[in-house]
């Protein structure tokens, strides 16, 4: 039973790192209906410098995350400028944006791998905290993972206010609701779904930053997994949805981990896609996903 | 009518003999032959995600799956039937009808999904079809799960390749042409409205899937005896992305824009290969992402933009580009 509670803790952890990536891939695809292929990559850039920010430059944990952060926004704010708004001012097909996005995704990691800027080796990630475990109960819970926790559950409260709260939040959300309706209404829908791309990829950065810490290793593909993984829970709770975003993405690491402990690890990331599609089947827009009516 | 088909079966025929004759000749070398071949090869894969994205408007992130599950099961065939071209044949027969059985199975209930959805799930089976290849060894030793699996005879020759491209892109050139590829179209430009004029959506879907997924399990199937090795590597979900751009790069819905792509965009990679040399190699990734992104925001409906490129209009436009220039050399 410890044990078991043990790996559902462990499962929460994964499961939350996942969150802070799929809330960014659900906001944008709400705003967008864009996949952002590249926010993996965005993850990727975050993890590194954190480590960076952890070992050459030798900042105080909490400022490299924050550093790390704030450099992911604006590279989330460039891609948007430059990959994906010129194809929106076109009247692009969707499949145009998503094609980019792709693009966009191998730049940024072959770009990365080249020797003067990540390299293409994996780095040990040093421990930045003091290793403390406490007991509670049966099981052992160590600093890392209260840490994580803490961090993901008070950055979704504090989205959860901006999209709820206040006028940015509210502008977001119209322009997910009709665009072009948000538009005549006097909003600037360049600007706020700016201001998405930089919300989320600063999310994605301090998912990054985690990830670096509970698992320290980084590379510069890294994100490819991870990404896709958190994108999957996004669309298993219901795509454009933030509570979705989090419920899928807890299903999603407490499948992966318990699965790994206790059926096969050979077989990990097939039991994972393999619940995908069934729930798709049997819920085609996802869990918490509103099912629109067909138009006619 | 029938003077153009001859027209063109001359045409097909004569390129045939002329690049048979350089790769004999040695004009062409073993290298760019064995480009040359895997053009081909991922022209037949890319003309079936063409049929199911392109004309069906099925979006499929698997597709490599399907390539994958061709390459293995011909493969299989061959090593345990040993390397005859009677069994190679077989193994390509099997390898096309596996992907084909397999994607109506799994079609039947997942293309009830719209647009992205079923991208991600098609998404998901390619990493399923994936992670059993890497664990294929338990079910059979001679697949070698992650190890990947060797030793499988080289049969694959330009003459197979070429033939088999050359029948792939007229069955799916003739389907498009007749009313089941007019149906399929139909189902892409508006699936409510199609249901609504009485055609069998369901049935032209899983149609246009099947036969895709089919041709991508030929293509496997050849691959496999191109190189006589196989990875699950080789065929994880990146791959599907690979084809994806080809279709889409090529345009939507133009058959002819696949075929110049696929054939076009791997000897772009080779050339940037060398072109780039051995220091830059590194940077080969980063000139791809790069072409990639300007390529699309360039030219975001695809190099044909959902035309067809046709000997007629090509016939056509040289005539009277011939008689401006008769003209203008008359003039003085």
């Amino acid at each position: 039973m410890d044990q078991f509670l043990a790996q559902v803790l462990n499962g929460l952890q994964l499961g939350f790192v996942y969150a802070l990536i799929a809330v960014g891939y659900t906001m944008i695809y709400g705003i967008l209906k864009l996949i952002n292929f590249a926010h993996g990559d965005v993850f990727m850039v975050g993890a590194f410098l954190a480590y960076f920010g952890f070992t050459a430059w030798h900042l105080p944990w909490p400022v490299a995350i924050l550093v790390a952060m704030a450099v992911c926004s604006l590279l989330g704010v460039g891609i948007e400028r430059l990959a994906y708004r010129p194809l929106r001012v076109k009247g692009a097909p969707k499949i145009a944006a998503l094609i980019t996005a792709i693009g966009v995704s191998f730049f940024i990691e072959y770009f990365s791998s080249l020797d003067f800027v990540f390299g293409p080796d994996y780095r040990l990630v040093p421990r930045v905290l003091p290793d403390q475990r406490w007991q509670l109960g049966g099981i052992v819970v160590t600093n890392v993972q209260v840490l994580v926790l803490a961090t993901v559950l008070v950055l979704v409260a504090l989205l959860q206010y901006i999209v709820y709260r206040t006028k940015v939040g509210k502008a977001m959300r119209a322009v997910a609701q009709d665009a072009d309706a948000a538009r005549l209404m006097g909003i600037d829908v360049d600007r706020v779904i700016a201001f998405t791309f930089a919300l989320g990829s600063a999310l994605a950065a301090a998912a990054g930053a985690l990830f670096a810490m509970a698992y320290p290793q980084v590379h510069p593909f890294m994100g490819i997994m991870p990404g896709l993984k958190a994108f999957t829970a996004a669309v298993l709770g219901g795509i454009g949805s933030i509570p979705g975003a989090l419920l899928g993405s807890l299903i999603m690491g407490q499948v992966e981990v318990l699965t790994a402990a206790y059926v096969t690890t050979d077989f990990r990331d097939a039991i994972a896609f393999s619940i995908l599609i069934l729930v798709l089947l049997f819920r085609p827009s996802g869990l918490l996903g509103k099912t629109e009516p067909e138009k006619v | 009518m029938r003077k153009k088909t001859a027209l063109a079966v001359a045409a097909v025929a004569l390129l045939y003999v002329v690049l048979f004759v350089m790769r004999q000749t040695g004009v062409i070398g073993i290298y760019w032959g064995q480009i040359m071949d895997l053009a081909l090869i991922t022209t037949i894969s890319a003309v079936g995600l063409s049929l199911i994205y392109g004309f069906a408007g099925q979006f499929s992130l698997g597709h490599a799956g399907f390539y994958g599950i061709g390459a293995y099961v011909a493969a299989f065939v061959t090593r345990s039937l040993g390397g005859t071209e009677f069994n190679f044949l077989l193994a390509l027969a099997a390898g096309a009808a596996a992907a084909g059985l397999i994607a109506l199975l799994i079609g039947m209930p997942i293309l009830r999904l719209r647009s992205d959805y079923l991208g991600i799930a098609t998404l998901g089976f390619g990493i399923i079809v994936k992670v059993l290849l890497e664990n294929a060894d338990k079910l059979s030793p001679v697949l070698g799960g992650a190890q990947g699996m060797s030793g499988i005879p080289r049969l694959t020759t330009f003459s197979w390749v070429f033939w088999l491209a050359v029948l792939t892109i007229l069955l799916a050139r003739n389907l498009i042409t007749s009313s089941h590829g007019r149906a399929c179209v139909s189902v892409r430009e508006d699936e409510v409205a199609a249901d609504i004029m009485g055609v069998d959506t369901t049935r032209f879907k899983t149609l246009a899937f099947v036969l895709g997924c089919a041709m991508a399990g030929l293509a496997g199937g050849l691959y496999a005896h191109l190189y006589s090795f196989l990875h699950p590597n080789n065929f994880d979900f990146l791959k599907s992305f690979d084809v994806l751009l080809v279709v889409v790069l090529g345009g939507l819905g133009s058959l002819t824009g696949t075929v110049v792509t696929a054939i076009g965009w791997v000897f772009l990679l080779e050339v940037l290969r060398s072109v780039l040399g051995q220091q830059f190699l590194d940077w080969r990734g980063v000139v791809y992402a790069v072409i990639l992104i300007v390529l699309m925001i360039a030219r975001p409906q695809g190099l044909m933009g959902g035309k067809e490129f046709s000997l007629d209009r090509l016939l056509g436009r040289r005539a009277e580009k011939g008689g401006a220039q008769h003209g203008a050399a008359g003039m003085p």
